[in-house]
Protein backbone atom coordinates (compact mmCIF):
# COMPACT_ATOMS: atom_id res chain seq x y z
CA UNK A 1 0.00 0.00 0.00
CA UNK A 2 1.03 3.29 -0.84
CA UNK A 3 2.47 5.47 2.02
CA UNK A 4 -0.12 7.99 1.38
CA UNK A 5 -2.92 5.72 1.42
CA UNK A 6 -1.16 4.48 4.65
CA UNK A 7 -2.41 7.87 6.41
CA UNK A 8 -5.60 7.13 5.70
CA UNK A 9 -5.85 3.71 8.23
CA UNK A 10 -7.24 5.45 11.27
CA UNK A 11 -9.30 2.22 12.43
CA UNK A 12 -7.03 1.63 15.25
CA UNK A 13 -6.17 4.80 16.65
CA UNK A 14 -9.74 4.98 16.63
CA UNK A 15 -10.38 1.93 18.85
CA UNK A 16 -7.48 2.87 21.52
CA UNK A 17 -8.32 6.08 21.79
CA UNK A 18 -12.25 5.60 22.00
CA UNK A 19 -12.57 6.31 25.19
CA UNK A 20 -11.07 9.46 25.38
CA UNK A 21 -12.50 10.81 22.68
CA UNK A 22 -15.95 9.81 23.62
CA UNK A 23 -14.72 12.15 27.18
CA UNK A 24 -14.58 14.97 24.59
CA UNK A 25 -17.39 14.33 22.60
CA UNK A 26 -19.25 14.61 25.18
CA UNK A 27 -17.66 17.81 26.94
CA UNK A 28 -18.57 19.51 23.46
CA UNK A 29 -22.24 18.14 23.21
CA UNK A 30 -22.86 19.35 26.94
CA UNK A 31 -21.08 22.88 26.13
CA UNK A 32 -23.09 23.43 23.19
CA UNK A 33 -26.45 22.40 24.59
CA UNK A 34 -26.02 24.31 27.55
CA UNK A 35 -24.90 27.27 26.31
CA UNK A 36 -27.84 26.89 23.49
CA UNK A 37 -30.58 26.63 26.15
CA UNK A 38 -29.54 29.31 28.09
CA UNK A 39 -28.32 31.38 25.44
CA UNK A 40 -31.78 31.20 23.66
CA UNK A 41 -33.22 31.79 27.12
CA UNK A 42 -30.94 35.03 27.68
CA UNK A 43 -30.74 36.21 24.04
CA UNK A 44 -34.99 35.95 24.31
CA UNK A 45 -34.76 38.50 27.32
CA UNK A 46 -32.67 40.64 25.09
CA UNK A 47 -34.75 40.70 22.09
CA UNK A 48 -37.56 41.65 24.27
CA UNK A 49 -35.75 44.09 26.02
CA UNK A 50 -34.37 45.84 22.87
CA UNK A 51 -37.67 45.92 21.25
CA UNK A 52 -40.12 46.14 23.98
CA UNK A 53 -38.02 47.71 27.01
CA UNK A 54 -37.93 51.24 28.38
CA UNK A 55 -35.50 53.65 26.86
CA UNK A 56 -32.61 52.45 28.93
CA UNK A 57 -33.30 48.82 29.20
CA UNK A 58 -33.19 48.69 24.90
CA UNK A 59 -30.46 50.91 24.81
CA UNK A 60 -28.11 48.69 27.21
CA UNK A 61 -29.44 45.80 25.01
CA UNK A 62 -28.35 46.90 22.03
CA UNK A 63 -24.96 47.74 23.41
CA UNK A 64 -24.37 44.30 24.78
CA UNK A 65 -25.95 42.48 21.72
CA UNK A 66 -23.48 45.07 19.33
CA UNK A 67 -20.58 44.70 21.36
CA UNK A 68 -20.62 40.73 21.93
CA UNK A 69 -21.19 40.30 18.01
CA UNK A 70 -18.79 43.13 17.25
CA UNK A 71 -15.98 41.24 19.21
CA UNK A 72 -14.35 38.16 17.87
CA UNK A 73 -15.03 34.95 20.18
CA UNK A 74 -11.32 34.35 21.12
CA UNK A 75 -11.40 37.14 22.73
CA UNK A 76 -14.12 37.33 24.57
CA UNK A 77 -13.18 33.62 25.85
CA UNK A 78 -9.54 35.10 26.87
CA UNK A 79 -10.89 38.12 28.31
CA UNK A 80 -12.98 35.95 30.56
CA UNK A 81 -10.15 33.74 31.27
CA UNK A 82 -6.96 36.14 31.55
CA UNK A 83 -8.42 39.19 32.13
CA UNK A 84 -10.36 38.74 35.14
CA UNK A 85 -7.75 36.99 37.65
CA UNK A 86 -6.47 40.21 38.25
CA UNK A 87 -9.45 41.39 39.47
CA UNK A 88 -10.35 38.45 41.75
CA UNK A 89 -12.71 37.02 39.54
CA UNK A 90 -10.90 33.56 38.47
CA UNK A 91 -12.67 31.33 36.22
CA UNK A 92 -11.70 27.67 35.43
CA UNK A 93 -11.81 26.71 32.07
CA UNK A 94 -14.91 25.02 31.98
CA UNK A 95 -16.77 27.44 33.69
CA UNK A 96 -15.32 30.16 31.26
CA UNK A 97 -16.18 27.92 27.84
CA UNK A 98 -19.56 27.25 29.26
CA UNK A 99 -20.09 31.31 30.42
CA UNK A 100 -18.79 32.17 26.83
CA UNK A 101 -20.10 30.37 24.45
CA UNK A 102 -23.18 30.85 26.29
CA UNK A 103 -23.22 34.98 26.86
CA UNK A 104 -21.56 35.36 22.99
CA UNK A 105 -24.91 32.56 21.57
CA UNK A 106 -27.11 35.12 23.04
CA UNK A 107 -26.47 38.23 21.35
CA UNK A 108 -26.41 36.31 18.18
CA UNK A 109 -30.01 34.60 19.16
CA UNK A 110 -31.21 38.00 19.97
CA UNK A 111 -30.40 39.26 16.91
CA UNK A 112 -32.56 36.60 15.13
CA UNK A 113 -35.26 36.93 17.95
CA UNK A 114 -35.53 40.51 17.22
CA UNK A 115 -35.87 39.67 14.03
CA UNK A 116 -38.65 37.56 13.98
CA UNK A 117 -40.39 40.14 16.67
CA UNK A 118 -40.30 42.43 14.01
CA UNK A 119 -42.27 40.19 11.49
CA UNK A 120 -45.44 39.97 13.67
CA UNK A 121 -47.32 42.53 11.98
CA UNK A 122 -49.28 45.57 13.08
CA UNK A 123 -52.47 43.45 12.73
CA UNK A 124 -51.92 40.88 14.67
CA UNK A 125 -51.30 43.80 18.15
CA UNK A 126 -54.30 45.41 17.16
CA UNK A 127 -56.14 42.12 17.45
CA UNK A 128 -54.66 41.45 21.00
CA UNK A 129 -55.60 45.16 21.82
CA UNK A 130 -59.04 45.17 20.79
CA UNK A 131 -59.78 41.59 23.15
CA UNK A 132 -58.86 43.50 25.63
CA UNK A 133 -55.03 41.96 26.37
CA UNK A 134 -52.37 44.24 28.18
CA UNK A 135 -48.94 45.16 26.52
CA UNK A 136 -47.73 42.57 28.37
CA UNK A 137 -50.25 39.77 27.14
CA UNK A 138 -50.40 40.69 23.77
CA UNK A 139 -46.11 40.02 24.22
CA UNK A 140 -46.67 36.97 25.90
CA UNK A 141 -49.54 35.24 24.21
CA UNK A 142 -49.65 36.39 20.92
CA UNK A 143 -46.07 37.92 19.70
CA UNK A 144 -43.21 35.83 21.40
CA UNK A 145 -44.73 32.40 20.32
CA UNK A 146 -45.50 33.58 16.60
CA UNK A 147 -41.88 35.15 16.47
CA UNK A 148 -40.40 31.90 18.35
CA UNK A 149 -42.00 30.08 15.35
CA UNK A 150 -39.84 32.23 13.12
CA UNK A 151 -36.72 31.58 14.85
CA UNK A 152 -36.86 27.93 14.84
CA UNK A 153 -34.45 27.55 11.73
CA UNK A 154 -31.81 30.43 13.06
CA UNK A 155 -31.97 28.48 16.21
CA UNK A 156 -31.65 25.47 14.10
CA UNK A 157 -28.24 27.33 12.67
CA UNK A 158 -26.98 28.08 15.95
CA UNK A 159 -27.16 24.63 17.49
CA UNK A 160 -24.75 23.53 14.15
CA UNK A 161 -22.81 26.34 14.67
CA UNK A 162 -22.46 25.82 18.08
CA UNK A 163 -21.31 22.21 18.00
CA UNK A 164 -18.31 23.37 15.43
CA UNK A 165 -17.65 26.45 16.92
CA UNK A 166 -17.43 24.79 20.51
CA UNK A 167 -13.94 23.29 19.10
CA UNK A 168 -12.51 27.12 19.64
CA UNK A 169 -12.39 26.50 23.64
CA UNK A 170 -9.64 24.43 23.45
CA UNK A 171 -7.73 27.66 23.31
CA UNK A 172 -8.56 27.99 27.26
CA UNK A 173 -7.52 24.16 27.58
CA UNK A 174 -11.75 23.29 27.91
CA UNK A 175 -11.73 19.24 27.57
CA UNK A 176 -13.32 19.23 24.62
CA UNK A 177 -13.41 16.68 21.44
CA UNK A 178 -10.65 18.81 19.63
CA UNK A 179 -8.75 19.46 23.01
CA UNK A 180 -8.96 15.47 23.88
CA UNK A 181 -7.37 14.73 19.87
CA UNK A 182 -4.52 17.53 20.28
CA UNK A 183 -3.87 15.44 23.60
CA UNK A 184 -4.03 12.39 21.72
CA UNK A 185 -1.77 13.54 18.89
CA UNK A 186 0.96 14.74 21.42
CA UNK A 187 1.43 11.23 22.59
CA UNK A 188 1.44 9.35 19.49
CA UNK A 189 2.49 11.95 17.16
CA UNK A 190 -0.20 11.19 14.48
CA UNK A 191 -1.10 14.33 13.67
CA UNK A 192 -2.68 13.99 10.26
CA UNK A 193 -4.84 10.66 11.41
CA UNK A 194 -5.71 11.72 15.09
CA UNK A 195 -7.57 15.08 13.03
CA UNK A 196 -8.97 13.45 10.47
CA UNK A 197 -10.25 11.15 13.42
CA UNK A 198 -11.95 14.60 14.85
CA UNK A 199 -12.93 16.12 11.81
CA UNK A 200 -15.39 12.88 10.81
CA UNK A 201 -16.95 12.99 14.23
CA UNK A 202 -17.59 16.13 13.74
CA UNK A 203 -18.86 15.48 10.50
CA UNK A 204 -21.58 12.81 12.26
CA UNK A 205 -22.60 14.86 14.68
CA UNK A 206 -23.30 17.58 12.94
CA UNK A 207 -25.29 15.61 9.82
CA UNK A 208 -27.31 14.02 12.33
CA UNK A 209 -28.36 17.01 15.08
CA UNK A 210 -29.27 18.03 11.53
CA UNK A 211 -31.13 15.23 10.71
CA UNK A 212 -32.98 15.01 13.94
CA UNK A 213 -34.02 18.92 14.04
CA UNK A 214 -35.28 18.56 11.24
CA UNK A 215 -37.52 15.86 11.95
CA UNK A 216 -38.68 17.85 14.97
CA UNK A 217 -39.65 21.10 13.19
CA UNK A 218 -41.72 19.17 11.12
CA UNK A 219 -43.37 17.50 13.76
CA UNK A 220 -44.02 21.10 15.00
CA UNK A 221 -44.66 22.97 12.36
CA UNK A 222 -47.79 25.33 11.84
CA UNK A 223 -49.37 25.95 8.15
CA UNK A 224 -48.58 29.38 7.81
CA UNK A 225 -44.96 29.78 9.25
CA UNK A 226 -42.03 29.28 6.65
CA UNK A 227 -38.54 29.51 6.83
CA UNK A 228 -36.50 32.59 7.99
CA UNK A 229 -33.16 32.42 6.71
CA UNK A 230 -31.14 33.70 9.36
CA UNK A 231 -27.93 32.52 10.20
CA UNK A 232 -24.23 32.60 10.44
CA UNK B 1 -81.73 52.39 32.46
CA UNK B 2 -82.75 55.61 31.04
CA UNK B 3 -83.08 56.16 27.26
CA UNK B 4 -79.51 56.81 27.32
CA UNK B 5 -77.41 55.78 24.12
CA UNK B 6 -75.04 53.06 24.28
CA UNK B 7 -72.93 55.43 22.28
CA UNK B 8 -72.51 58.47 22.33
CA UNK B 9 -69.78 60.37 20.76
CA UNK B 10 -69.34 64.55 21.00
CA UNK B 11 -67.40 66.39 19.08
CA UNK B 12 -64.35 64.21 17.88
CA UNK B 13 -61.72 65.71 16.52
CA UNK B 14 -58.59 64.26 15.81
CA UNK B 15 -55.43 65.14 13.30
CA UNK B 16 -52.27 63.76 12.11
CA UNK B 17 -49.42 66.29 12.01
CA UNK B 18 -51.25 68.79 9.93
CA UNK B 19 -54.25 66.61 8.70
CA UNK B 20 -57.32 67.39 10.09
CA UNK B 21 -58.71 63.53 10.00
CA UNK B 22 -62.04 63.85 12.64
CA UNK B 23 -63.08 67.59 12.45
CA UNK B 24 -65.96 67.00 15.00
CA UNK B 25 -67.63 64.32 14.90
CA UNK B 26 -70.90 63.98 16.96
CA UNK B 27 -73.28 61.05 16.77
CA UNK B 28 -75.20 58.60 18.91
CA UNK B 29 -75.81 55.16 18.62
CA UNK B 30 -78.75 53.20 20.59
CA UNK B 31 -79.24 50.05 22.37
CA UNK B 32 -80.01 47.22 19.61
CA UNK B 33 -79.81 50.04 16.56
CA UNK B 34 -77.10 49.37 13.64
CA UNK B 35 -75.38 52.16 11.88
CA UNK B 36 -73.71 52.19 8.67
CA UNK B 37 -70.75 54.53 8.03
CA UNK B 38 -69.82 55.34 4.45
CA UNK B 39 -67.78 57.61 2.95
CA UNK B 40 -64.53 58.41 0.45
CA UNK B 41 -61.22 56.85 1.25
CA UNK B 42 -58.85 58.68 3.59
CA UNK B 43 -61.69 60.52 5.57
CA UNK B 44 -61.25 59.26 8.67
CA UNK B 45 -63.57 55.78 8.90
CA UNK B 46 -61.07 53.79 10.25
CA UNK B 47 -59.62 56.73 12.78
CA UNK B 48 -63.31 57.17 13.93
CA UNK B 49 -63.89 53.60 15.06
CA UNK B 50 -60.78 53.35 16.39
CA UNK B 51 -61.07 55.86 18.49
CA UNK B 52 -64.09 54.25 19.88
CA UNK B 53 -61.97 51.41 21.47
CA UNK B 54 -58.68 53.87 21.80
CA UNK B 55 -56.67 52.18 19.24
CA UNK B 56 -56.38 55.80 18.62
CA UNK B 57 -56.28 58.56 20.55
CA UNK B 58 -58.74 61.33 20.03
CA UNK B 59 -57.26 64.66 20.54
CA UNK B 60 -60.91 66.62 21.79
CA UNK B 61 -64.45 65.61 22.33
CA UNK B 62 -65.64 62.56 24.27
CA UNK B 63 -67.01 59.28 23.72
CA UNK B 64 -69.58 57.57 26.21
CA UNK B 65 -69.96 53.84 26.18
CA UNK B 66 -73.19 54.07 28.51
CA UNK B 67 -71.85 55.20 31.49
CA UNK B 68 -68.08 55.36 31.17
CA UNK B 69 -66.07 58.02 28.93
CA UNK B 70 -63.67 55.94 27.07
CA UNK B 71 -60.99 59.08 25.51
CA UNK B 72 -60.16 59.76 29.44
CA UNK B 73 -61.07 56.14 30.97
CA UNK B 74 -58.13 54.51 33.24
CA UNK B 75 -58.60 51.06 32.47
CA UNK B 76 -58.60 50.63 28.71
CA UNK B 77 -58.67 46.97 28.79
CA UNK B 78 -61.95 46.75 30.80
CA UNK B 79 -63.96 49.00 27.98
CA UNK B 80 -61.27 47.12 24.66
CA UNK B 81 -63.29 43.49 26.26
CA UNK B 82 -67.05 45.22 25.77
CA UNK B 83 -66.59 46.31 22.10
CA UNK B 84 -65.30 43.65 19.55
CA UNK B 85 -63.78 45.11 16.55
CA UNK B 86 -63.81 42.99 13.25
CA UNK B 87 -60.84 44.32 10.93
CA UNK B 88 -60.39 44.27 7.01
CA UNK B 89 -57.35 42.54 7.11
CA UNK B 90 -59.36 39.85 9.83
CA UNK B 91 -56.27 39.68 12.64
CA UNK B 92 -56.77 36.46 13.30
CA UNK B 93 -53.82 35.10 15.37
CA UNK B 94 -51.76 32.92 13.05
CA UNK B 95 -50.13 30.74 15.24
CA UNK B 96 -53.66 29.84 16.60
CA UNK B 97 -55.89 27.32 15.41
CA UNK B 98 -59.45 28.73 14.99
CA UNK B 99 -60.85 27.23 17.98
CA UNK B 100 -58.07 28.94 20.20
CA UNK B 101 -58.38 32.04 18.06
CA UNK B 102 -61.63 32.04 19.22
CA UNK B 103 -60.86 30.81 23.24
CA UNK B 104 -57.83 33.03 23.42
CA UNK B 105 -59.85 36.03 24.84
CA UNK B 106 -62.05 34.19 27.09
CA UNK B 107 -59.30 31.87 28.52
CA UNK B 108 -56.12 34.95 28.86
CA UNK B 109 -58.53 38.22 29.59
CA UNK B 110 -61.86 36.73 31.02
CA UNK B 111 -59.84 34.25 32.77
CA UNK B 112 -62.72 31.73 32.01
CA UNK B 113 -61.72 28.24 32.55
CA UNK B 114 -60.26 26.50 29.76
CA UNK B 115 -63.56 24.37 29.79
CA UNK B 116 -66.11 26.54 29.83
CA UNK B 117 -64.20 28.52 27.28
CA UNK B 118 -63.99 25.75 24.93
CA UNK B 119 -67.43 25.25 25.03
CA UNK B 120 -68.50 28.84 24.29
CA UNK B 121 -65.95 29.06 21.36
CA UNK B 122 -67.67 25.93 19.84
CA UNK B 123 -70.73 27.61 20.35
CA UNK B 124 -69.62 30.70 18.58
CA UNK B 125 -68.31 28.88 15.48
CA UNK B 126 -71.39 26.96 15.10
CA UNK B 127 -73.39 30.36 15.37
CA UNK B 128 -71.18 32.05 12.31
CA UNK B 129 -71.56 28.44 10.48
CA UNK B 130 -67.94 26.90 11.23
CA UNK B 131 -68.07 23.85 13.00
CA UNK B 132 -65.88 21.51 11.85
CA UNK B 133 -62.90 23.85 10.92
CA UNK B 134 -61.87 24.34 14.41
CA UNK B 135 -59.07 22.56 14.23
CA UNK B 136 -57.35 24.50 11.08
CA UNK B 137 -54.81 27.31 11.44
CA UNK B 138 -55.52 30.51 9.57
CA UNK B 139 -53.44 29.99 6.45
CA UNK B 140 -55.58 27.11 5.70
CA UNK B 141 -58.67 29.15 6.09
CA UNK B 142 -60.65 31.01 3.26
CA UNK B 143 -61.05 34.63 3.43
CA UNK B 144 -64.74 34.21 4.85
CA UNK B 145 -64.26 31.68 6.64
CA UNK B 146 -61.82 33.98 8.66
CA UNK B 147 -63.69 37.15 9.13
CA UNK B 148 -66.30 34.50 10.38
CA UNK B 149 -63.99 33.21 12.61
CA UNK B 150 -63.14 36.56 13.81
CA UNK B 151 -66.77 38.06 13.94
CA UNK B 152 -67.23 34.41 16.42
CA UNK B 153 -63.93 35.62 18.48
CA UNK B 154 -65.62 39.34 18.82
CA UNK B 155 -68.95 37.48 19.78
CA UNK B 156 -67.38 35.21 22.47
CA UNK B 157 -66.45 37.92 24.88
CA UNK B 158 -70.20 39.33 25.03
CA UNK B 159 -70.06 42.43 23.69
CA UNK B 160 -72.30 45.33 24.12
CA UNK B 161 -71.24 46.87 21.11
CA UNK B 162 -70.01 45.24 17.99
CA UNK B 163 -67.42 47.81 15.26
CA UNK B 164 -66.92 45.93 12.16
CA UNK B 165 -64.47 48.22 9.70
CA UNK B 166 -64.84 47.12 6.03
CA UNK B 167 -65.29 43.73 6.71
CA UNK B 168 -65.83 42.60 3.21
CA UNK B 169 -63.92 44.39 1.41
CA UNK B 170 -60.78 41.92 1.43
CA UNK B 171 -63.11 39.24 0.33
CA UNK B 172 -63.36 38.03 -3.14
CA UNK B 173 -67.33 38.51 -4.34
CA UNK B 174 -68.62 35.34 -4.10
CA UNK B 175 -67.08 34.83 -0.13
CA UNK B 176 -68.89 38.46 0.97
CA UNK B 177 -72.02 37.03 1.37
CA UNK B 178 -71.56 34.69 3.82
CA UNK B 179 -69.63 37.25 6.28
CA UNK B 180 -73.13 39.44 5.44
CA UNK B 181 -75.39 36.84 6.24
CA UNK B 182 -73.92 36.55 9.66
CA UNK B 183 -73.73 40.15 9.86
CA UNK B 184 -77.66 40.32 9.00
CA UNK B 185 -78.31 37.89 11.74
CA UNK B 186 -76.31 39.35 14.55
CA UNK B 187 -78.52 42.76 13.61
CA UNK B 188 -81.68 40.68 13.35
CA UNK B 189 -80.74 39.56 16.84
CA UNK B 190 -80.80 42.97 18.36
CA UNK B 191 -76.66 43.28 18.56
CA UNK B 192 -75.64 47.09 18.30
CA UNK B 193 -73.27 47.54 15.28
CA UNK B 194 -71.73 50.30 13.86
CA UNK B 195 -70.34 49.26 10.66
CA UNK B 196 -68.05 51.24 7.92
CA UNK B 197 -68.93 49.31 4.46
CA UNK B 198 -69.81 50.10 0.82
CA UNK B 199 -72.33 47.12 0.57
CA UNK B 200 -75.13 48.77 -0.12
CA UNK B 201 -77.30 46.04 -0.17
CA UNK B 202 -76.31 44.74 3.25
CA UNK B 203 -77.18 49.03 4.60
CA UNK B 204 -80.19 49.69 3.02
CA UNK B 205 -81.68 45.86 4.23
CA UNK B 206 -80.26 46.01 7.58
CA UNK B 207 -79.08 49.77 8.86
CA UNK B 208 -81.24 52.01 10.99
CA UNK B 209 -79.31 54.94 9.55
CA UNK B 210 -76.51 55.76 7.38
CA UNK B 211 -73.66 58.35 8.02
CA UNK B 212 -72.15 59.50 5.64
CA UNK B 213 -68.51 60.88 5.97
CA UNK B 214 -66.76 63.55 4.19
CA UNK B 215 -63.36 65.27 5.06
CA UNK B 216 -63.99 64.05 8.81
CA UNK B 217 -66.97 65.94 9.12
CA UNK B 218 -70.98 63.88 9.12
CA UNK B 219 -72.17 65.29 5.32
CA UNK B 220 -75.44 63.70 6.49
CA UNK B 221 -76.91 61.42 8.29
CA UNK B 222 -80.54 59.20 7.80
CA UNK B 223 -82.37 56.50 7.73
CA UNK B 224 -81.27 54.12 4.19
CA UNK B 225 -85.19 55.13 3.01
CA UNK B 226 -84.27 58.62 3.29
CA UNK B 227 -80.62 58.61 2.07
CA UNK B 228 -81.13 56.48 -1.01
CA UNK B 229 -84.62 58.34 -2.08
CA UNK B 230 -84.27 61.75 -0.90
CA UNK B 231 -80.66 62.83 -0.18
CA UNK B 232 -80.43 66.35 0.99
CA UNK B 233 -76.66 67.24 0.38
CA UNK B 234 -75.58 67.40 -3.58
CA UNK B 235 -72.07 65.42 -2.19
CA UNK B 236 -74.03 62.99 -0.97
CA UNK B 237 -76.06 61.87 -3.91
CA UNK B 238 -72.96 62.53 -5.85
CA UNK B 239 -71.41 59.74 -3.50
CA UNK B 240 -73.87 56.93 -3.52
CA UNK B 241 -74.03 57.68 -7.61
CA UNK B 242 -70.34 56.95 -7.51
CA UNK B 243 -71.25 53.63 -5.22
CA UNK B 244 -73.73 52.27 -7.45
CA UNK B 245 -71.94 52.70 -10.50
CA UNK B 246 -68.61 51.29 -8.65
CA UNK B 247 -70.79 48.15 -6.58
CA UNK B 248 -74.02 47.84 -8.86
CA UNK B 249 -77.41 48.49 -7.08
CA UNK B 250 -76.60 46.49 -3.72
N1 LIG C 1 -51.28 56.47 12.26
C1 LIG C 1 -51.41 57.39 11.32
N2 LIG C 1 -50.45 58.33 11.13
C2 LIG C 1 -50.58 59.27 10.19
N3 LIG C 1 -51.63 59.39 9.36
C3 LIG C 1 -52.63 58.51 9.49
C4 LIG C 1 -52.58 57.46 10.47
N4 LIG C 1 -53.70 56.72 10.36
C5 LIG C 1 -54.42 57.30 9.37
N5 LIG C 1 -53.78 58.35 8.84
C6 LIG C 1 -54.29 59.21 7.78
O1 LIG C 1 -55.54 59.67 8.15
C7 LIG C 1 -56.42 59.73 7.06
C8 LIG C 1 -57.69 58.97 7.35
O2 LIG C 1 -57.37 57.58 7.47
P1 LIG C 1 -58.49 56.49 7.72
O3 LIG C 1 -57.80 55.19 7.67
O4 LIG C 1 -59.23 56.82 8.95
O5 LIG C 1 -59.42 56.68 6.46
P2 LIG C 1 -60.60 55.76 5.94
O6 LIG C 1 -61.77 56.65 5.79
O7 LIG C 1 -60.73 54.57 6.81
O8 LIG C 1 -60.09 55.34 4.52
P3 LIG C 1 -60.25 53.96 3.73
O9 LIG C 1 -61.60 53.97 3.10
O10 LIG C 1 -59.16 54.01 2.72
O11 LIG C 1 -60.07 52.85 4.73
C9 LIG C 1 -55.65 59.19 5.87
O12 LIG C 1 -55.18 60.27 5.13
C10 LIG C 1 -54.50 58.46 6.47
O13 LIG C 1 -53.38 58.51 5.66
MG1 LIG D 1 -60.43 52.51 6.58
Amino acid sequence: MSEFLRQFMIVDIFVTNFGTLMQGLVFTFELAIVSMVFGTIFGVLLALGRSFGTRLLSWLCTAYIEIIRGTPLLAQLFILYFALPPYGIRLSAITVAFLGFTLNSAAYQAEYTRGSIEAVGEDQYMAAYSLGMSSWQTIIYVVLPQAIRWSIPAWTNELIYLLKSTSIAYVIGAPDLLTQGKFIASRNYQFFRVYLIVALIYLVIVLAAARLIGKIEKKIEIPGFGYTKNQR
Amino acid sequence: MSDKPLLRIINLKKRFGDKVVLDGISFDLNKGETKVIIGPSGTGKSTLLKSINRLVVPDEGEIWLGDTEIVRCKNINAIRQQIGYVFQDFGLFNHLTALENVMIGLTKVKKIPKKEALERARYELNRVGLSGIEDLYPAQLSGGQKQRVAIARALAMDPKLMLFDEPTSALDPELIGEVLAVMQELAESNMTMLVVSHEMGFARSVSDEIIFIEDGKIVEQAPPEKMFKDPENPRTREFLFKLSELYGEG
